[in-house]
């Protein structure tokens, strides 16, 4: 187990001039605010291909969005790099920034995406609906948590650990804990 | 189906490898000749009816809601209108200096991302190479140097972005009548340190550009090319001038249709017309008429309607550039490439001489003058001119919002080049190959259309072809993820 502090990057992506779909950076912006040690935080309207780059240099790379249908408040998805072959730069997926940290920048960052749940995305306002308020309340207690801990094992443990303890939840319930269609 | 008996319909939706989502339709008779070939936008954008009703200092940022892609153009041009309402006609040294390095790090950044990661796979690889590798993954495999050098270009733009914008989501960089920050001399040394190795990569990427479109001049040059106008701002001594200047337009042969016009004024000269099968407009010179009125905008454009450049190696690369075409306009679509990496080139080289500028550690950040009720702002956005028009009430409410965005402008010219492509490359073809059809986004590829303003669709974005009977049936399809 590692005893440095590990490097973290968040990225909060999305649109705040669309309703919901401005939950991620809204998750950026709060988390910024506190400023804790070793985390990096940006955001964006999208995932670029420069994002990779910085997640290369990073231990933990934890990708935060709206999600349209997924549980709530929110869910947590370990991310598995791919080589998507047909992206545009405005499509670009975390699971591919991650395939990129490995492939261009030889990186060997763990990613996580968390999605909060949103339920208004088609209109031109910037403000958060009430219930994706609440769940973007919960998604940063819990983010905060795992960022304040000491290590990257430590923080690789407890977003498994919420990992493991939602598909246990879900299996009970019937339901898939990473059913999700994020904006 | 818009088609007499006995016709075929190719669709091409969406488009890959631009920004946004569009389709192209290719209607084909018995005997597979082109009948008809269109590009159409099939997403509205609406936002000049959102922003009615918001206090016009809030434009700035609201707009940059238009486009993930291009936000600081939007904010840039809405800033400079707003100048006019407030009344600021000069801002301070340091505010036109900082919307400047705003601009040209957006410019460096988006030109940066077009070449390496959307249009390099088709020069490296060939229209006809096998899809699975005639992407960015392929280049990223192949060329591993020139894709990080395409990833760290766009992210030295983004970081310029940053710190002259304050933040790369709803920048508030430019306010009516300035920028509410100067560039503190910690953040020009970030900058700094990596300078000369973007204008060596500039470089080489204006290599890359020049050198395919002269070794292959003999096919490049009729791909999907026309003789057009061409339309951009200019400097008031002739050089090119991506931020401000007035509107020069010349036509095909380089002779001028008008010229240092005041963009204020830019109603008297283009009109717009709308047509039913697409969302997007179709811009017109007025005197010319909707027929003969259309023209192009964008890195050739730019480089056809300015008579010099003012930073050296730019300039140097320039001449080279007019000298293909006996210093004549440059007509060809494929030459957009070669047009957009001297833009680049020279995006950088004004970095630098900015960032070596005092002015922009300045305090002097806003200046304010008579208000007034109507005004336009405009600049030479990446992808071409970006014209925004307001009028604002007495309760500072906007009354009125219209937008002539880059790729409406080449709204003509775009569908030119895909009949023109559709004619040449697809009429008569017995089986229509993937890679043919590649041929025709090839093209649009090269004007860097970003078609999603307003829009937030993401996901993947598969070629979808389908051929389809006079009758609507679908008889043969096609599809690439």
């Amino acid at each position: 187990m590692s005893t440095t502090r590990p490097r973290v990057l968040l990225i909060g992506y999305g649109n705040p001039g669309r309703l919901d779909d401005g939950l991620g950076p809204a998750a950026a912006a709060t988390i910024e605010a506190l400023a804790l040690p070793s985390v990096t935080v940006d955001s964006d309207y999208q995932l670029m291909l420069e994002d990779a780059e910085a997640a290369s240099r990073h231990d933990v790379a934890i990708f935060v969005d709206a999600d349209v249908s997924g549980p709530e408040p929110f869910s947590v998805v370990k991310l598995v790099p791919v080589e998507e072959v047909s992206f545009s730069t405005h499509s670009l997926r975390p699971e591919a920034v991650m395939g990129l940290v490995t492939k261009v920048f030889g990186g060997a960052t763990t990613g996580y995406l968390v999605g909060i749940r949103g339920y208004a995305f088609n209109e031109f306002e910037e403000s958060l609906s009430e219930k994706a308020q609440t769940n973007l309340d919960a998604a940063v207690e819990f983010l905060t948590g795992v960022l304040t801990l000491g290590d990257a094992a430590a923080i690789e443990t407890e977003l498994d650990t919420w990992l493991t303890a939602a598909a246990t939840a879900a299996t009970a319930e019937g339901d898939s804990p990473c059913k999700t269609e994020r904006t | 189906m818009e088609t007499k008996q006995s016709t075929k319909r190719i669709v091409i939706e969406p488009v890959t490898r631009v920004e946004g989502h569009g389709k192209v339709t290719i209607l084909l008779d018995d005997d597979n000749k082109v009948t008809q070939a269109r590009l159409h936008i099939v997403e509205f954008r609406g936002f000049e009816r959102f922003i009615q009703g918001r206090p016009y200092w809030e434009a700035p940022v609201a707009v940059q809601r238009l486009c993930g892609i291009c936000p600081v153009s939007h904010h840039l041009a809405a800033a400079k209108a707003m100048d006019i309402i407030v009344g600021a006609d000069t801002l301070t040294p340091t505010a036109e200096k900082m919307r400047r390095l705003m601009h040209y790090g957006q410019t460096f950044q988006s030109h940066a991302l077009h070449f390496f990661h959307l249009c390099s796979p088709d020069l490296l690889f060939g229209f006809d190479a096998d899809v699975a590798i005639r992407n960015v993954i392929g280049v990223i495999a192949k060329f591993p140097d020139l894709a990080v050098q395409g990833v760290m270009m766009r992210k030295y733009g983004q970081e310029v972005i940053k710190a002259t914008a304050g933040k790369k989501i709803h920048g508030t960089g430019a306010i009516p009548g300035g920028v509410n920050k100067n560039l503190s001399i910690a953040e020009r040394d970030e900058l700094l340190k990596d300078i000369d190795q973007m204008v060596e990569w500039a470089h080489g990427a204006l290599k890359i550009a020049k050198d395919y479109t002269v070794e292959n001049l003999e096919w490049v040059a009729p791909f999907g090319s026309f003789d057009s106008s061409h339309m951009s701002l200019i400097r008031e001594d002739g050089a090119m001038d991506l931020y401000h200047g007035d509107l020069r337009c010349i036509d095909f042969e380089g002779n001028t249709i008008f010229d240092h016009v005041d963009y204020q004024g830019y109603a008297d000269l283009i009109a717009e017309e709308v047509r039913s099968w697409t969302y997007m407009k179709f811009p017109f010179i007025k005197s010319l008429g909707t027929d003969d009125g259309w023209y192009r905008v964008g890195p050739l454009a730019r480089l056809n309607t300015c008579d010099f450049i003012d930073t050296p190696a730019a300039e140097a690369a320039r001449k080279e550039f007019m000298a293909v075409t006996d210093n004549k306009p440059n007509n060809l679509t494929m030459a957009y490439h070669w047009a957009r990496m001297i833009e680049l080139l020279h995006s950088i080289e004004k970095i630098k001489e900015l960032l070596n500028d005092p002015d922009l550690q300045g305090d002097d950040l806003v200046v304010t003058g008579d208000r007034r009720e109507e005004a336009v702002g405009m600049i030479e956005a990446p992808r071409g001119t970006l014209i925004h028009h307001y009028k604002v009430d007495e309760n500072d409410q906007i009354t009125m919002c219209n937008l002539i965005v880059s790729t409406t402008h080449n709204n003509v010219p775009m569908n030119k080049a895909v009949q023109k492509v559709a004619e040449d490359h697809i009429s008569g073809v017995p089986e229509i190959t993937e890679g043919l059809l590649n041929h025709v986004e090839v093209a649009i590829r090269a004007y860097d259309p970003c078609l999603s303003c307003a829009t937030h669709a993401l996901g993947k974005m598969p070629l979808e072809v389908e051929l389809i009977d006079a009758d609507g049936a679908v008889v043969d399809s096609k599809s690439t993820v």
